[in-house]
This record gives structure tokens, C-alpha cells and sequence, in this order.
């Protein structure tokens, strides 16, 4: 069995003279939550398509659970929420579910069984008699989940999942991830919300003209550098120098002293070498970047304002 | 399996968002014209007593003017009720649910394809079966080889249908309307240069109407169906609108068909191959 979920190779998507895909070189573990994180513009919805068979490469490969990406077989395996949500809104939230169910070729007693357990899923159970047309942005958000849920599939695209919903919603969006994580399916996860990617996924990659720029393990993240700012008298330059061992940069202000630890597991370290050299501690706190600080170091400041 | 799917939502649409009910009662509302008007022409004869022979040839006159207005009004319901279904979902992006579904690109527009099929199988089984009862039962007159005729009448439908999908999955809804009506107007113009040649005797005009009905074969179709029902006094008469002037040869029916099955065919060939 293949071990990837998805793997590309140099995957290219040119529309006439535009490159919206430069070369896509992506690897996916099985059973992960991957964040697809980039800006506007950055190529993410054109190489999911790729890999769902809607668009096709202009050149390189792409290959979802082990078989080439868009093959009728793979596609049985898929799930995919679209990010603007268009559905048949004629039909009520069951017999959408009934329809996308019957698409991927499960069995009418299956799907008996399976509809009102995906509308209680996704909190639609008191609407099930509405036509989709009356759902606000949030209600079609999650019946656009419960589609691509409907016939449990090994991978899940979803591209802003969470972008119409309420705190509520996402919190749900969030658990139901989690939750298919745990059967063992893979989410791919596209989102501009990196709070949510931060706390949902376990791996991100970072597309900046159509192109992966970065591939980060969210799990590492916590051995990585980080950077304190302690409030403290009796800072001598002896004790800020006798910091390098666990620190790459450190500078006293006052009675501020700001510095860079090599990682989160140096900082009892630092804190008993500072208590050990007579400084008076009376605060210590650690600043590690955010996802959007990787972001933005990453991308580069948004300089459209 | 993908195609029955297809096939049954594309029928329930149509039935769920009134454009079926509404195509019906739009085809009831003209049988009951229709109707009316054999009725009052008919009490006329009695008031200026014509006689059994002329009474009847103006009664089939009007039975094939019904024909001819279910005719144009099938072919206009086929365009107008199909004319978003590809190119609307494309651009609305409803087809990237659909289309990432394990089913071949192939199996949405032929399952498309056969619910419209259906529809359009009913409307003209209703109005033109309708317009052929209510000529019977009001009129006492029947056209000629009528189960020939209407299916002439389909098939000139289904020639509509394939070519609406077909620059359907090229254009948006709106250039996909004016080409295919563009296309039906000029087979109109062809048609009547055609019948016109009739009166001018223009060798010139017969090609001119011979290149239109090759450009897009769906009134030569009809003028067959025509020269088919008509009764044989009516087809002679050089100043009818029906009159047998020009007749399509059956070569042009098995011309038809083939461009039905190729623009079909490159309906599903480019929607496979296309981004969406």
C-alpha cells in the first residue's frame, strides 16, 4: 500500500499565458490533517482541482491514494466540499444527500440509514424539510460537509470549510475533521482561517505563486525557537551573557530583557540560570509565532495598502 | 447507473422549479386556442353554407398551422429549458460536486440528456397528440401519416437539444441562447427562401436555402413532416405556407440524425476533455 495520500511532481497548470500552477511537488501522509495554506491568488484552488480530476495539468503527475488523480476508481474514495458551496438548492438537505449518495454508488438501505445520521452530524436534523435554497451561508456550509461525508471516504478535500460559519460551526467543522482523523482518512484542508489550520492540522505547506515555498510538521513547531521577554532587576551583562548557551539572541532594556531560545524545552534552563545569578524575576514570558507569524515571514508583508 | 441518476434529478428539476408544469400548461393553454378557433370556424361554415370538399381542406389547412405552432413551440421549450443546464452549472460551479462523483464525465450530460429527452417526449406527445385529437373531435379531420409527422417533430427537438448542450459546454447560458436560436432563425430564413423559390423560380434561392438546412438541418426537418401530413390537395397548392415546393429528401432526415449524433458526440467529447 502506498503511504501517501497525495503526491505530486512538478505539477504545472497554465490558462493561456497565465501560470496558475508553477510546479507543484507535494507529499501527503496517509491518515493526516494537511493544510494547504497561500494567498490569494497563490495557485491552492486550481491545484486542488488538479487533484480531483476538474482541471487538467498542463504537465507533471499527480497521484491520490496511490492511483492517478481524477480516475473514476479514486474518485469513489473522495470527498470534496467546493469552496463556493453550490449545490442543487431545489432539493431538500435528504435528498441532496440522497443524490450525492446514489453519485458515489451506495445502496438505498444504506443511505437510509446513513442520512439522518450525517444531518444529525452536521446539526441540520431540525431543517431537514427546508429546500436548500432557504439555508443561510452556514447551513449550506455544512450540508456541503455531510455530502462529502456521505459515503465515508478515505480523503477529504475541503476548501474554506469553515468560512461562512459561526464559532459554533467551526468548533462542529473542527470536531468532524478531528473525528475522520481518527477512522484513519485524510483531510486536505484549505483555509484562510490559520487559527483553525494551526489548532486542527498536522502538517502544512505553503504555496506562494503557484508554487510550495514551505513544508512545515505543526507538531515540530514546538521545538522551534522561541522568544521570551522577562521583567527583571539585578540584569548584569555577565548574566545576559551567560545566556548563550541556550539562547541565539538576547538584550537588556531597563528592566526588560528580550531574547531568542533555542527551544521551548531550553526555557527551565534559562530560568534557573537567571534565578541562580541573582536576577529578580517577576515575569517570563514565552511569545512563540503564531502560524501566521510563519505566514506572513513566509509570504512576505501584504503590501497592497 | 450515473446516467439514471442524472437523467431522474434532471427531470425532478424540472418538475421541482415549475419550468415542466409550466411547459405544459403553456402547450394546454394552446390546445384550448386551437380548439376554440376550429369550433368558431366551423359554426362559420353553417352561417355561409360551404361546401363538404372546401370545408375540409380548411380545416386541414388549420391543422397543420396547429402542427406547425407545436412544432415551433416544442423546438423553443427544448432550447429555453435546456439552454442552462451545462453551461449554468459550470459557471455557477453546482458541477464540481457533481463531477468529482465516480462517474464519467460522459454519464452527467447523457444522463442530462435523456431527462430532457423524456420531457420532450411528453410535451409533444401532449401537444401534438392534443392538437391531432382536438382537430379529430372538433373538426372530424386527421392529418396524414401523423405517428410519421411527430416523430419528425422530435427528432427536429432532439437536433435542438444536442446542439444547445453542445455549445453548452463551451459558452455561458446567455451566448449558448442567442447562438442556438441564431442557428433555428437562420434554418427559419432557409426554409421560407426555399418555399419562396416556389413563386421565383430562383435556381440561386433553392441553394441559399439548401446551404441554411446544411448549416443547421431543423427546418428542413419540419418542411419534411409537413409534406408528410399534409393532405396531397393542400401540399399542391403553390400559395400555402406548406406548400410542396421544396421537399426535404430523406437524405436530409439521415443528414439530421448524423449531425444530431455529432453534435452529441462532441458534447460529451469536449465536456470530458474540458476545465472545470
Amino acid at each position: 500500500m502506498n503511504h501517501h495520500a497525495i503526491q505530486t511532481a512538478e505539477l504545472r497548470k497554465e490558462f493561456g499565458n497565465k501560470v496558475a500552477v508553477r510546479k507543484l511537488s507535494l507529499t501527503v501522509p496517509r491518515g493526516s490533517i494537511f493544510g494547504f495554506l497561500g494567498p490569494n491568488g497563490a495557485g491552492k484552488s486550481t491545484s486542488i482541482k488538479m487533484l480531483l480530476g476538474l482541471v487538467k495539468p498542463t504537465s507533471g503527475e499527480a497521484f491520490v491514494l496511490g492511483e492517478r488523480a481524477g480516475d473514476v476508481a479514486v474518485r469513489r474514495k473522495i470527498g470534496f466540499l467546493p469552496e463556493h458551496f453550490r449545490f442543487y438548492d431545489w432539493l431538500t438537505p435528504a435528498e441532496l444527500l440522497r443524490l450525492h449518495g446514489r453519485l458515489c454508488g451506495m445502496a438505498a438501505a444504506k443511505l437510509r440509514e446513513r442520512i439522518p445520521v450525517m444531518l444529525d452530524l452536521v446539526g441540520l436534523t431540525p431543517h431537514r424539510d427546508k429546500r436548500v435554497h432557504d439555508f443561510s451561508k452556514g447551513m449550506m456550509q455544512r450540508i456541503g460537509l455531510a455530502q462529502a461525508l456521505i459515503h465515508e471516504p478515505e480523503i477529504i478535500f475541503l476548501d474554506e470549510p469553515t468560512s461562512g460559519l459561526d464559532p459554533m460551526g467551526r468548533r462542529l467543522v473542527r470536531d468532524v475533521i478531528r473525528a475522520q482523523r481518527e477512522r484513519g482518512a485524510t483531510v486536505f484542508l484549505n483555509s484562510h482561517l490559520l487559527s483553525e489550520v494551526e489548532v486542527t492540522c498536522d502538517n502544512v505547506a505553503f504555496l506562494k505563486d503557484g508554487e510550495v515555498v514551505a513544508a512545515k510538521d505543526l507538531h515540530a513547531l514546538g521545538g522551534a525557537e522561541v522568544h521570551v521577554v522577562v521583567r527583571a532587576r539585578q540584569l548584569s551583562p555577565q548574566v545576559v551573557a551567560g545566556l548563550a548557551p541556550w539562547t541565539t539572541a538576547a538584550s537588556v532594556e531597563g528592566e526588560q530583557l528580550t531574547m531568542t531560545a533555542r527551544s521551548s524545552d531550553v526555557l527551565p534552563d534559562v530560568v534557573r540560570h537567571l534565578a541562580a545569578s541573582g536576577a529578580d524575576i517577576y515575569s517570563f514570558i514565552p511569545e512563540r509565532a503564531s502560524l501566521e507569524d510563519l505566514f506572513v515571514r513566509i509570504m512576505g508583508e501584504d503590501r497592497g495598502l | 447507473m450515473g446516467c439514471w441518476v442524472m437523467a431522474g434529478i434532471t427531470f425532478r428539476e424540472a418538475a421541482r422549479k415549475k419550468i415542466l408544469w409550466t411547459a405544459l400548461l403553456a402547450g394546454l393553454g394552446f390546445l384550448a386556442l386551437f380548439g376554440i378557433a376550429l369550433h368558431y370556424q366551423i359554426e362559420d361554415f353553417g352561417a355561409h353554407s360551404t361546401a363538404p370538399f372546401i370545408r375540409y381542406q380548411i380545416l386541414s389547412a388549420m391543422l397543420m398551422v396547429g402542427l406547425y405552432v407545436v412544432d415551433l413551440l416544442a423546438v423553443v421549450m427544448t432550447i429555453l429549458t435546456s439552454v442552462d443546464t451545462i453551461s449554468g452549472e459550470i459557471s455557477s460551479g453546482t458541477i464540481h460536486a457533481i463531477a468529482t462523483k465516480p462517474i464519467p464525465r460522459w454519464q452527467i450530460l447523457i444522463g442530462k440528456w435523456i431527462g430532457f429527452v423524456g420531457m420532450i417526449a411528453g410535451f409533444v406527445a401532449l401537444t401534438f397528440g392534443g392538437t391531432i385529437a382536438v382537430a379529430y373531435w372538433v373538426g372530424g379531420v386527421m392529418p396524414e401519416n401523423a405517428f410519421h409527422g411527430a416523430l419528425l417533430v422530435f427528432l427536429e427537438c432532439l437536433l435542438a437539444l444536442s446542439v444547445t448542450f453542445m455549445f453548452g459546454t463551451w459558452f455561458s447560458t446567455l451566448t449558448n441562447g442567442v447562438i442556438v436560436i441564431g442557428l433555428h432563425g437562420l434554418a427559419f430564413m432557409g426554409g421560407w427562401l426555399e418555399q419562396m423559390s416556389g413563386f421565383t423560380e430562383s435556381a440561386r434561392l433553392v441553394a441559399v436555402g439548401v446551404v441554411t438546412s446544411l448549416i443547421m438541418p431543423s427546418e428542413s426537418i419540419w418542411r419534411r413532416a409537413a409534406f408528410e401530413m399534409q393532405t396531397p390537395l393542400a401540399g399542391s397548392l403553390p400559395f400555402s405556407p406548406f406548400a410542396n415546393v421544396s421537399i426535404p429528401s430523406p437524405t436530409m432526415i439521415g443528414y439530421a440524425v448524423f449531425y444530431l449524433l455529432v453534435a452529441l458526440a462532441v458534447a460529451v467529447y469536449h465536456f470530458h476533455w474540458r476545465d472545470l
